[in-house]
């Protein structure tokens, strides 16, 4: 039997992350649907990057601050964990403890501790805001600054607050993420707004909305299925890679906290899969054990170069 | 959908001067302009005062190919003509046109066979053209079936079911517009169809004539129509063209989806 191969139009733009130089990542540039590679290629293998926060993570669940072990206790330290022990090419972030419902920290003590972090690791960064609106537009703008020259990947940019984040990453040569409610549409719409700012196609990654395992997650894998086909038949407005932050997400639920020892970590791991195949070009992860499963999964799923 | 654009003609008293006068940088503004406004592939016609049609079709091409770089549809009545655009228009041109009388057929698929160009195929004969969509059918399915004895794909066929101006032969829209239903059913895959928009308002008002080609134009794209010869810089056709496109589920619809469609 002859399988039947589909044409796919163009590629889904490259993303580039961290200092030019062999460090840098580079994502997305894909010309076939996720792993489908009798139909086309995947360039750029998809990337995990361990999430950090910026202060310790006392609210996580007693599974997930186990194993991570000491390495948590401070963020530097957490790092370098991320990059020497689980092998991630990249970090992501979180500048937590800026929010007003956690410590509130300044926006100059956050951002003096990402610079400490970035020193102490040298890799391309990912780096998400408090989740506070309000203090996100003093703070990320500011993030953005101390990170100049680094290609940074800044989040997030939603369709009613993209104005200032986007401005920002433009003028100090970073990449935005685009986040949008689990809606095509909006998605869509999004990129252009943040594309007529002037800032170019390729220094957008979406973010469709994570929903974990049993919490919509086959939601999110439709949006973006069906933003891959678009991007396949030349639109380019849906043509960027993904980026999916299945460890915040899979570590709400109760499933995952109230777990044995590794039901946390096989309820990060098999959303981070689905997502994969849903075409996620970087996977944001909590658990060491998830993160290590995962990266043995695409390699396995990718050619090796 | 295929977008043809129609303006680079010698009938237009501009461009049939331009022809003459040899002004190559005004035929060359004429085919960007298109194609800026979404055109993806140009139609060329020396027009009817050309006193030299194979010299002016020859230097039409190969003008408009020094500007841009997209399909080009040869088109005239005469097959020396149309080789003489063929000669020079590369790999992708698309012939403008055969009828269905055998003598044509022969001449206008040998030349496409030769040329590996696509073709367009009129439903009519030495006969005129036809009053009803049955007529139109198998006249359709006659250049159908010689196409495929010259060995020529579906998907490089377009068939065209002959539009009236609507203050002509009023009723014929109807038929027009349900024969691009039948012709895709000559053959699996089904073959393109086409057809000459501005024909549906030749004649009517100048105020009336964007407001009926648009119109035509959606309809027809609902029956399944894959291209069209028109004007690409009205722009409420090209904005009635892609909400067309959209309503059909070809893109998917943001708030901007008419700047998105042209930031494709």
């Amino acid at each position: 039997m002859e399988p039947v191969k589909e044409k796919c139009v163009g590629a889904i733009d490259v993303v580039e992350i961290g200092r030019p130089g062999p460090g840098a990542i580079k994502v997305g540039g894909e010309t076939c649907m996720p792993f489908l590679l009798e139909e086309g290629a995947m360039p750029n293998s998809p990337v995990v990057a361990m999430e950090i926060l910026d202060c310790e993570p006392s609210d996580w669940p007693d599974n997930l601050r186990s194993a991570l072990g000491k390495a948590a206790s401070d963020p530097v330290s957490w790092a370098k964990f991320a990059v020497g022990e689980c092998g991630c090419g990249l970090i992501c972030v979180r500048m937590q403890s800026a929010h007003p419902d956690w410590k509130n920290a300044t926006s100059e003590a956050a951002v003096s501790i990402l610079k400490k972090i970035s020193k102490a690791v040298n890799v391309p960064l990912v780096v998400i805001g408090s989740g506070d609106d309000v203090k996100d537009s003093d703070l990320m703008p500011k993030v953005s600054q101390a990170l100049k020259g680094e290609r940074a990947l800044l989040g997030s940019a939603a369709q009613n607050n993209y104005k200032t984040i986007t401005a920002t990453a433009l003028a100090d040569g970073h990449s935005i993420i685009a986040e949008s409610p689990i809606d095509i549409n909006i998605a869509k719409q999004l990129n252009i707004l943040i594309t007529d700012m002037g800032m170019p196609a390729h220094r957008i990654a979406m973010h469709p909305t994570t929903a974990s395992l049993g919490y919509g997650m086959e939601y999110t894998y439709s949006i973006m299925e069906r933003s891959r086909l678009a991007a396949f038949t030349g639109d380019r407005m849906l043509a960027m890679p993904f980026v999916l932050f299945p460890g915040a997400e899979s570590w709400r639920v109760k499933e995952a906290k109230d777990a044995s020892e590794t039901g946390g970590m096989n309820w990060e791991l098999v959303t981070s899969v689905a997502m994969l195949q849903a075409g996620a070009d970087i996977l944001v992860m909590r658990d060491p054990g998830a993160i290590r499963e995962t990266m043995k999964y695409i390699s396995n799923m990718t050619p090796k170069l | 959908m295929i977008i043809i654009g129609e303006l680079i003609n010698g009938m237009f008293k501009d461009v049939a001067k331009a022809i003459d006068r040899r002004e190559s940088d005004i035929i060359q503004h004429l085919a960007s302009e298109q194609i800026a406004a979404g055109a993806t592939a140009l139609d060329v016609s020396v027009g009817p005062y050309s006193k030299n049609p194979k010299d002016d079709m020859k230097w039409l091409v190969e003008s408009i190919q020094k500007a841009v770089n997209v399909p080009l549809s040869l088109d005239s009545a005469r097959a020396d003509v149309i080789d003489e655009g063929l000669k020079v228009a590369g790999s992708r041109a698309i012939i403008n046109s055969t009828s269905a009388d055998p003598e044509k057929m022969d001449s206008i698929f040998a030349l496409a066979k030769k040329y590996k160009a696509q073709v367009i195929g009129l439903a009519m004969d030495k006969s005129g053209v036809p009053d009803d969509k049955g007529k139109r059918l198998e006249l359709a399915a006659t250049i159908v079936a010689k196409a495929i004895d010259f060995g020529i794909k579906p998907e490089d066929l377009f068939l065209d079911p002959i539009v009236i101006p609507v203050n002509v032969a009023q009723p014929q829209c109807k038929e027009v517009l349900e024969s691009i239903r039948d012709f895709r059913m000559l053959c699996d895959p089904a073959p393109n169809t086409t057809l000459g928009l501005s024909n549906i308002s030749q004649g009517a008002g100048k105020k009336n004539r964007s407001i009926i080609n648009r119109t035509f134009l959606t309809m027809a794209m609902a029956c399944g129509l894959s291209s069209a010869i028109l004007d690409p810089l009205d722009k409420d056709l090209m904005d009635a063209m892609i909400t067309a496109e959209l309503v059909l589920n070809k893109n998917i619809y943001c708030d901007s989806f008419l700047e998105a469609y042209r930031k494709r």
